[in-house]
């Protein structure tokens, strides 16, 4: 009824509205044209506006490319100074043993700083002479060593070797001294410059390939430092990670997706997973260094205790993508496979499982990259201490290569800087090959259901 | 016997223990499978798992307790005189384990503890050799009784599926454990913190100067813990990344959802997640060395006085770091925005900018609040990049210009290098975590609430 | 009897002065063809109803004619579409002031998350068609009262729009494409979320916007194009098969396929 009466009403206003006829809109009105204008004025603006805020992000991102390439390539090249080195058997092998563990101890440092006497005799003074053997980097005796051991017959002859240079000699080749500053604001005096231009002009300072960057630990000598130490901690590291992260988020992920009752428990087990999500990285570390060490006692600065640190930090990421490739697959592949009688974990391993593993390992190696890059939680545990040698196992003590460039990051020495660099964009590189792989098995395995 | 022979060994088993509880299987039920209640692999599965599940579950719980339990062991043995400081008892505890490790030759140290390192090493290798021992009798205990049930009757199955569906919800419970294991581990030292300096003190002091603490012998300088200067310095640079971040990530994200083409976004996207999985050492690496330096040159050139290690250099970086997050997070909840409130303003002659400000942006604003509060807790708990381009002194300021320190560089400081768990600079970190803890849990349950909220009011 | 309908259709779209026209309009989704040729007039102040089994493209001509096909990747249209003789499609026109001219009512109720008032506001509020308060408050008025809402709303005018009925959330819709005085209303499907009681509300509506728009109105049902419209144009397959006054399309359909789908042999 009271139906009926509004809608008679409603038509009796209507009709009343539409008696008073309504004026069309002009739009050749200038005050309208004008506001078309200005709207479209706006238009283009608020375009610009998000134009330019990626133009922002897309610059900064060019910026940060740019400055560690342009800081770091230089470190793949190191200064080599050729000196004419007389193995002299008097210092190597006095009593001609053959010997390699007299060979061994011999002092080949020694050898060099000869040979850098004889080419600038007239250095004669204590501190120039320190000066003098700068040129020539501690390192190098190791070198001359490798190479007697390795072929003994060099012993009694004299022969032209490059040598690896100093850093400050180094820094100076690649132009990051300027020698038109003033004397007593810059690594190297007046003297040692002198000398770089008389080894210059004499055509024995080359740039070589720096493998050695490549192939050994950490150093407090820059020309000597290299980055093989942290990368095998970061691989036993992640080594950890993945056996412990992998089996235990993909089972977490199938139980949760697949057999997990609507209860309270899986509620719980929800929620904690996305929390421990967005968990700051730096609590992991004080969980890792608490539970890890004070409780457990396992070993400081050890691959294994990162590692297990880590693997509590990616398992969320893993949890989350496997869950959402697990989800992914049509409930009716489940339903044939269980209507053939198969059981429920048969259905999983036998079905559901291979569909979703190409989502299952794109999350994984997402997850991986993650831990590969992650800095904060290992410094924590310890992994933060100066390691010279090569780790040879998860128990030894170790580093990892985003906590290697933090340690460079903070040396003073300026050749510190362009290993920094370098160690980033070796870094870098890796990150890109792992997530490269992901998006390819993502590309390769993408499938509409 | 190093741990991963060990682990290689009790792989061994399980695989011979699968091969023989097949072979057992199999010759039960007389050569026809029908016989069989489950397949063959399902009576070796059964085998394999009694081999290694509890071998396995021994060498964890072993783990867990052996060197507390050889700790307090060599301690109970040492003299009194060294028990009663803990300072001097942290100290013998390391050199008691360099001279275990065979490293001590060059220490020191009293005839005690020498005495002590030698009994430490007798003990460890007589712990792992009683742990081999044990993990392989327990191992072959397992296959001996699963091998001997095994029966034609015997539902193989069955048993391996309740014991894989048990290792499953063990796995999910692991993301429990572990957030009870933050909890507690922080509440712990916390507590122990609380004990040495008062709460409201820590909370609401005004002065932080944890370092003054650092000679134990100072028995006046506790130094002081009061908090609230990180906390201004988190939020300042928190607030410094967000002015960066939001305005940016925002903008990039409705030009990438409603005005790019295809062809754009299939550039740009990527490239933006580039950022996203940069490093943060990277990021601090590069606060540091060229955004800093870079603020404090151009400082100088107008006039300004800009510290080397402001507040600005960092949280502009940081900014940059978030934006990817903020941006797809945004572009996640205005593509919720359903197309027919799109439609309806467009088919009134609203413009695209038009649309997007009075409509979508509208309509997506709770979403849009959740995520920028998920970027908030992301930024406070940033640590590598305040660490490498922050400073550690605690000014309490909130001129950009100036060096400030935050709450996850105290903790990196205080915690790396030598840790005294009595002293209450160490322990301070851990009240500073558990602060920094639930804080980001707050805002992240809320946030998600928030997002969560939406969600459901558009699907 | 097919020759004739052929020669009878070529002849009929011709109307007197007509107020929207369409001359070969074909039109493809990337590579699909959705509509064929089609000639169309739209008479002023009348209702034309656009029939047809579904997917046969009258929604999507529907689209075409306040070019709402804009704002989809990869469509192309050819041919013409004429409002007042001016072609909508040529390039000096503006799109936001066409889509002014031509309002659009969609399938389902889209109210934005607003209040009531500021729905109804918005279009005046953004073409900038009000010089104040006061006019803009006429002008809300004065469309909701045409959408025959503002007994029922007029008192919680600022509470949001999405509380409303189904049946009020269109109307306030209509009243919101009404506010800022289009000449013609474009309706697709606007009833079919809609229950029977609202959505005769709505058809009374149409009836009573008649004398003052020239509508347009997709509908699935042949008993709303019978009540409501004065044309109906039934559509097939992309293609325009018939149109003509309503009656004579509903009582002697010329075309064999427009006969089989009103005696509800297919569709």
């Amino acid at each position: 009824m009271t139906d009926m009466a509004s809608l008679m009403e409603d038509r009796a206003a209507a009709k009343v509205i539409s008696d008073k006829m309504q004026k069309p809109v002009d739009w050749d009105n200038p005050k309208i044209a004008r506001n078309i204008k200005k709207r479209y004025a706006a238009e283009r603006r608020f375009k610009m506006y998000g134009l330019s805020a990626i133009g922002i992000a897309l610059l900064v991102l060019c910026v940060l490319a740019g400055s560690i390439g342009s800081k770091g390539y230089t470190a793949f090249f190191q200064t080599f100074v050729q000196l004419e080195i007389h193995f002299d058997p008097a210092v190597i092998d006095p009593d001609g043993t053959g010997d390699p563990a007299v060979i061994g101890r011999a002092n080949f440092d020694g050898l060099v700083k000869r040979a850098l006497q004889e080419k600038f005799p007239d250095v004669t003074a204590r501190r120039d002479k320190r000066n003098l053997y700068g040129i020539v980097s501690g390192g190098a005796s190791y070198d001359l060593r490798e190479r007697v051991l390795e072929n003994p017959s060099l012993i009694g002859q004299t022969r032209k070797v490059w040598l690896i240079s100093g850093d400050d000699f180094d820094m100076l080749n690649k132009g990051y001294i300027d020698a038109d500053v003033d004397e007593s604001n810059r690594r190297l005096n007046d003297q040692e410059i002198g000398w770089y231009n008389t080894l210059v002009s004499e055509g024995v300072v080359e740039k070589h390939f720096h493998s050695r960057f490549f192939t050994s630990g950490d150093s407090r000598e820059p020309e000597l430092a290299g980055i093989w130490g942290a990368a095998v901690g970061s691989f036993y590291t992640l080594l950890v990670t993945l056996t412990l992260s992998f089996p235990i988020g993909v089972l977490a992920a199938i139980y949760l997706e697949e057999f997990a009752p609507k209860n309270r428990f899986t509620a719980i087990v929800e929620v904690n997973i996305n929390n421990l999500a967005a968990v700051p990285s730096i609590v992991f570390g004080l969980l890792g260094l608490e539970v890890y060490l004070n409780v457990m006692h396992l070993p400081r600065s050890a691959p294994v205790v990162g590692g297990l640190t880590l693997a509590l930090m990616t398992l969320p990421t893993i949890i989350i993508a496997s869950r959402a490739a697990i989800k992914a697959v049509p409930p009716s592949i489940r339903q044939a496979a269980l209507g053939l009688g198969a059981s429920p974990v048969q259905t999983v391993t036998h079905h559901v499982l291979p569909l979703a593993m190409p989502g299952i390992l794109t999350g994984t190696i997402i997850g991986m990259a993650q831990a590969l890059g992650e800095t904060a939680p290992l410094l924590m545990i310890g992994m933060v201490a100066f390691i010279v040698d090569v780790p040879g196992g998860a128990l030894d003590p170790a580093t990892v290569l985003p906590v290697q460039i933090y340690l460079w990051a903070d040396s003073p020495e300026r050749a510190f800087v362009e290993k920094t660099s370098a160690a980033i964009m070796v870094l870098l590189a890796f990150l890109v090959l792992m997530n490269g792989f992901a998006v390819y098995l993502r590309k390769k395995f993408e499938r509409k259901w | 016997m190093s741990l991963s022979f060990l682990l290689l060994a009790v792989a061994a088993l399980c695989a011979l223990s699968f091969y023989f509880g097949r072979q057992r299987a199999v010759a039960l039920s007389g050569g026809r499978h029908s016989n069989l209640h489950s397949l063959p692999a399902h009576y070796g599965t059964y085998v394999a798992l009694w081999c290694g599940m509890p071998a396995l579950l021994l060498l964890l719980v072993w783990y867990v307790f052996q060197g507390s339990v050889i700790e307090a062991m060599i301690v109970a043995e040492l003299p009194a005189e060294i028990t009663s400081d803990t300072g001097q008892l942290s100290l013998a505890l390391n050199s008691i384990a360099l001279i275990a490790a065979d490293n001590g030759q060059h220490l020191s140290v009293s005839p005690e503890v020498i005495d002590a390192g030698r009994r430490l090493a007798n003990l460890q290798s007589i712990a792992n050799a009683s742990l081999v021992v044990l993990m392989l009798c327990v191992a072959v205990i397992g296959i001996s009784v699963s091998y001997r049930k095994i029966d034609p009757e015997m539902r193989a199955r069955n048993n391996v599926e309740r014991i894989s569906r048990w290792m499953m919800i063990a796995c999910s419970a692991i993301a429990i454990l572990s957030t009870v294991g933050i909890v507690f581990s922080l509440l712990f030292e916390a507590l122990h913190f609380f004990s040495k300096i008062n709460p409201v003190e820590f909370l609401f002091g005004l002065e932080w100067s944890p370092q003054t603490a650092i000679r134990a012998d100072q028995v006046a300088s506790e130094g002081a813990f009061g908090a609230i200067p990180l906390f201004v310095g988190t939020l300042l640079i928190t607030v410094i990344a967000m002015c960066v971040a939001v305005p940016v990530g925002l903008f990039s994200a409705i030009y990438m959802g409603e005005y790019a083409s295809s062809k754009f976004r299939a550039i740009a996207k990527p490239a933006l997640e580039i950022l996203a999985g940069v490093p943060t050492v990277v990021y601090g690496f590069f606060a540091a060395l060229t955004v800093a330096p870079f603020l404090r040159d151009n400082g100088a050139i107008l006039g300004l006085d800009v510290s080397s290690e402001s507040a600005l250099a960092a949280g502009l970086v940081m900014g940059v770091m978030i934006i990817p997050f903020v941006s797809s997070l945004s572009d996640d909840v205005m593509s919720q925005v359903p197309q027919s409130l799109r439609d309806g303003s467009y088919g009134l002659g609203a413009t695209k900018s038009e649309t997007i400000r009075n409509v979508i942006f509208p309509a997506a604003l709770p979403g849009i609040v959740g995520a920028v509060l998920l970027a908030v807790s992301r930024a406070i708990g940033e640590t590598m990049i305040v660490v490498m381009a922050a400073g550690l002194a605690a000014n309490m300021t909130v001129n950009p210009l100036q060096a400030v320190t935050t709450v996850t560089v105290q903790i990196v400081t205080l915690l790396v290098g030598d840790q005294e768990f009595d002293s209450a600079k160490t322990l301070s970190a851990f009240a500073l975590g558990l602060v920094l803890f639930l804080v980001t849990l707050g805002l992240n349950v809320f946030a998600l609430k928030v997002v969560q909220k939406y969600r459901e009011k558009y699907d | 009897m097919a020759v004739v309908t052929q020669s009878a259709m070529t002849a009929e779209p011709s109307v007197a002065s007509p107020k929207m026209t369409a001359r070969d309009l074909n039109l493809f989704y990337s590579d699909n063809q959705a509509l064929y040729d089609v000639n169309l007039d739209i008479v002023e102040r009348q209702v034309t109803a656009l029939i047809g089994p579904s997917g046969c493209g009258k929604s999507t001509f529907l689209r075409c004619m306040n070019r709402m096909n804009d704002t989809i990747d990869g469509v192309t249209i050819t041919g013409k579409v004429t409002l007042d003789d001016r072609d909508i499609y040529d390039k000096h026109i503006d799109v936001v002031q066409l889509r002014a001219r031509i309002g659009m009512v969609f399938q389902k109720p889209n109210p934005f998350p607003k209040s009531i008032y500021d729905n109804v506001a918005y279009g005046p509020r953004i073409h900038g068609l009000v010089n104040s308060r006061d006019e803009l408050d006429e002008i809300v008025m004065t469309s909701l009262e045409r959408a025959g809402l503002l007994k029922e709303v007029k008192d919680r005018l600022q509470s949001p729009a999405t509380g409303l009925s189904g049946g009020q959330q269109q109307r306030l819709c209509i009243a919101r494409a009404v506010a800022v005085s289009p000449e013609v209303i474009l309706m697709d499907e606007p009833c079919s979320a809609l229950d029977p009681i609202a959505t005769a509300k709505v058809e009374e509506l149409i009836d009573e916007l008649r004398s003052n728009y020239t509508i347009v109105i997709v509908t699935h049902s042949m008993q709303q194009a019978a009540r409501v419209s004065q044309r109906t144009a039934f559509f097939h397959l992309g293609k325009l098969v018939e149109v003509g006054e309503t009656d004579q399309i509903f009582t002697n359909p010329k075309d064999e396929r427009t006969k089989g789908y009103i005696t509800g042999r297919f569709g």
